[in-house]
């Protein structure tokens, strides 16, 4: 787009000219320059985008459909393989749990995070004083690095000396072994990447808000208005476009959520907060002896699902644009 | 007309940047190996808290200094270095020499990037025989041991008697579980381990595991359930706390170091930290379920030199080698790395140094290689089945045997 508005200037009268009688061979020069010049902008994008995005997908694909055992990953002679590896993921126990603990942390995730975001940001819709302070305090948790965040998850939770069980104490409750049972360690995991996602949604719902004509309110106001009604009535659906984007936008970013399960639990204990993303990680770097194939065929997977929510994603946006 | 000049003008276009892109990548690999054969050597080794101006940087730096040569040294983290061996060697740029965990050593030989010690001459025959067994594939060797470490039961003193307990009554499992209970009766806490799943959870289930006579390859056997059930018997008792499943070794250390526990189990490499506990330690042996001391798995590095294209690079390399596996060396080293030396000689300078290092001296030669044994590159498809086997008993999901059945199946798969 930048570059055509670029050299228009530059062109408009030639083209003028070539269009009216025949092409002169210093006009084609002058275009083929101009042509050239386009494609040097574009390069570099594009060498971006082969170098870090086409090459590396290619090899993830490459790695899921031969048999790679480690020495022929030395010597890159792994033969042909088709669909065993996805074969042997797809039979593995680890499988279903995996499949459907992603699911279950992705959707839970989104959902609280959706409600909770959209409850503030209505909130700090209401301008009182401490509103824009407050409302920076709540974007804490998008901007601490993951590492912190999963690692202070992981010791309030602590079974033993974490200060949410001493909370709990207080009330009587008795120790909750929150990462080291098996019933608790994916709602675990699930809290805390609530507490990360917040900030995101409130983010994008409270800009939302801010484009909500305030002429609507006052109508509904002076109709005498419930403070239910004006939610159900006005707010919620102006606000379904930027709601379709912020649900979507989660959901990618939710499904390949690795670091976050990967500090707290490990996935564990057993497989019982295990998604796909660690199942992938654990399958090629977390043994001694990498399995690269069914790895990468699990990670294969993970990017169709996520191909699958970003076409989605496309649609929407396209009718929204419609 | 215009387009299809416009189109194969766009497809050269991307096609030279691809072309750019792959020569880059082939120049650096090619400049890597002229560099180093212009008199320097690199070296891998996964001791990121060494930096050159400590005595391991120093020493490996003096070694290459009497070779001849100026050596590279480069630090890894201890769990990358595996993977950055393999991307290494097939990008065909391995490291002239480097030092490796002992489990990941029959991995690398699997992917055939090491180079026997008998090919290169390099003399082993010192070195305690159940010390090198982990780095033995088929009978031969593939590296030299640096030193070894090993796990064994650290307790502290105030608890044990406070609540009454002689640790030289702790003979075998019974009187182990005893001397908890009667810890937990006086209000303390029993015994910290890391039953986390990684390798670090087999390592620390391993002394038991062997010490009920349990055998690798049947993980489901009564022995190997039987050594499940008495760690998660001491779980469920509140001897030991549940956050064992999350422990390391460090986290589980730092619980031991609060004062509050009775028994850690811990390896070599926490007597500096023990020191600075706070509080009067003791060391003794895993013991075995019906008494003596428990096999433990060997931990430590070997020295190692991968395969190289020009293998007119080993004879420096091998002088590397030699130089900081001889004795004067090892007893350095193995002191700034809280090992235990491979060899008996500078076993017995270790122990006159520093008495304290008599128990663990004993541990390891009671002591096994993981890979030992024949297993080789079957050990990590059985270690991971069994850490998921522990954690799933612990944690309360499976009952050990139901645990242990699912690791065989599992491990049989493989």
């Amino acid at each position: 787009m930048t570059i055509a508005r670029v050299d228009r200037p530059r062109r408009a009268p030639a083209t003028a000219k070539a269009s009216g009688s025949d092409a002169l061979p210093l006009h084609r020069r002058q275009r083929r320059r101009s042509r050239l010049t386009a494609l040097a902008f574009v390069a570099p994008l594009i060498a971006y985008l082969a170098a870090f995005y086409l090459y590396p997908l290619y090899r993830n694909l490459d790695l899921s459909l031969r048999d790679y055992t480690v020495r022929s990953f030395v010597a890159g002679d792994a033969p042909f393989s088709g669909w065993d590896n996805f074969q042997k993921v797809l039979d593995d126990p680890t499988f279903g749990p995996a499949l459907r603990h992603t699911m279950v942390f992705t959707f839970v995730s989104i959902a609280f995070q959706y409600v909770i975001g959209l409850a503030l940001a209505i909130f700090f819709n209401r301008r009182f004083r401490l509103a824009p302070t407050l409302r920076a305090l709540f974007l804490i948790p998008w901007l601490l690095p993951l590492i912190v965040s999963a690692s202070t998850w992981s010791w309030m939770f602590n079974s033993e000396s974490g200060v949410v069980n001493y909370f709990l104490h207080f009330f009587g409750v008795d120790a909750v072994g929150w990462l080291t049972s098996p019933d608790w360690a994916l709602t675990s995991v699930i809290i805390a990447n609530v507490w990360i996602g917040i900030p995101f949604n409130l983010v994008i719902l409270y800009s939302g808000l801010q484009n909500i004509p305030a002429e609507l309110y006052e109508a509904a106001s002076l109709d005498g208005a419930s403070a239910w009604q004006v939610f159900r009535r006005i707010t919620f659906p102006l606000l379904r476009p930027v709601s379709a984007i912020t649900l979507l936008l989660g959901l990618v970013y939710t499904l390949k959520v690795f670091d976050l399960i990967w500090i707290m639990t490990k996935g564990g204990p057993g497989d019982a907060s295990s998604t796909l993303a660690t199942w992938s990680y654990q399958l090629g770097f977390g043994t001694l002896l990498p399995k690269f194939g069914p790895g990468a065929a699990v990670g294969n997977l993970l990017i169709l699902i996520a191909l699958v929510f970003g076409l989605l994603y496309v649609r929407v946006q396209r009718r929204q644009e419609a | 007309m215009i387009s299809t000049r416009r189109t194969l003008l766009a497809a050269l276009t991307v096609a030279g940047v691809l072309a750019s892109v792959t020569a880059c990548g082939g120049g650096s690999d090619s400049s890597g190996t002229t560099d180093a054969s212009g008199g320097t050597y690199t070296f891998w080794d996964p001791y990121p808290q060494f930096d050159a101006s400590s005595p391991w940087g120093k020493r490996v730096a003096e070694c290459g200094t009497k070779a001849g040569v100026t050596v590279k040294r480069t630090a890894y983290d201890t769990t990358d270095l595996g993977n950055k061996a393999l991307l290494a060697a097939q990008q065909g740029n391995a490291p002239d020499v480097m030092m490796v965990d002992n489990p990941v050593v029959s991995t690398l030989v699997e992917a055939g990037i090491l180079n026997k010690t008998s090919d290169l001459g390099l003399d082993t025959k010192s070195i305690q025989k159940n010390i090198i067994g982990a780095g033995e594939i088929d009978g031969s060797a593939y590296g030299v041991p640096i030193g070894a470490n090993t796990l064994a039961l650290y307790y502290n003193k105030k608890v044990l008697s406070a609540a009454g307990v002689d640790p030289a009554s702790i003979k075998d499992w019974n009187s182990l579980t005893a001397a908890l209970k009667k810890v937990k009766a006086a209000g303390k806490k029993g015994i910290t381990f890391s039953a986390i799943n990684t390798e670090e959870g087999s390592f620390q289930f391993l002394p038991w595991f062997w010490g009920a006579g349990g055998d690798l390859t049947k993980l489901n056997s009564a022995k190997g359930v039987a050594a499940l059930s008495l760690w998660k018997g001491w779980v469920d008792d509140g001897l030991a706390p549940k956050d064992v499943l999350q422990n390391t070794q460090t986290t589980s250390w730092q619980e031991f170091a609060t004062g509050d526990y009775a028994f850690g189990e811990n390896g070599t490499w926490q007597l500096g930290n023990a020191d600075k506990a706070g509080f009067d330690y003791g060391v003794i042996n895993v013991p075995g379920q019906s008494g003596g001391s428990a096999p433990v798995p060997t931990g430590g590095e070997f020295v190692t030199v991968p395969v190289q294209k020009d293998t007119a690079r080993y004879d420096v390399s091998k002088k590397i080698v030699t130089c900081l596996t001889n004795d004067a060396n090892l007893l350095a080293s193995d002191t700034t790395l809280t090992y235990v030396a491979p060899t008996a000689s500078v076993q017995a300078e270790q122990v006159k140094q520093n008495p304290k290092l008599k128990p663990w001296v004993d541990a390891v030669a009671a002591a096994r290689g993981r890979t030992s044994g024949g297993l080789g590159t079957k050990y990590p498809t059985i270690s991971q089945p069994m850490w998921t086997a522990v954690q799933a008993a612990l944690s309360g999901s499976k009952s050990p045997q139901a645990a242990m059945d699912t690791a065989q199946a599992s491990a049989q798969k493989n």
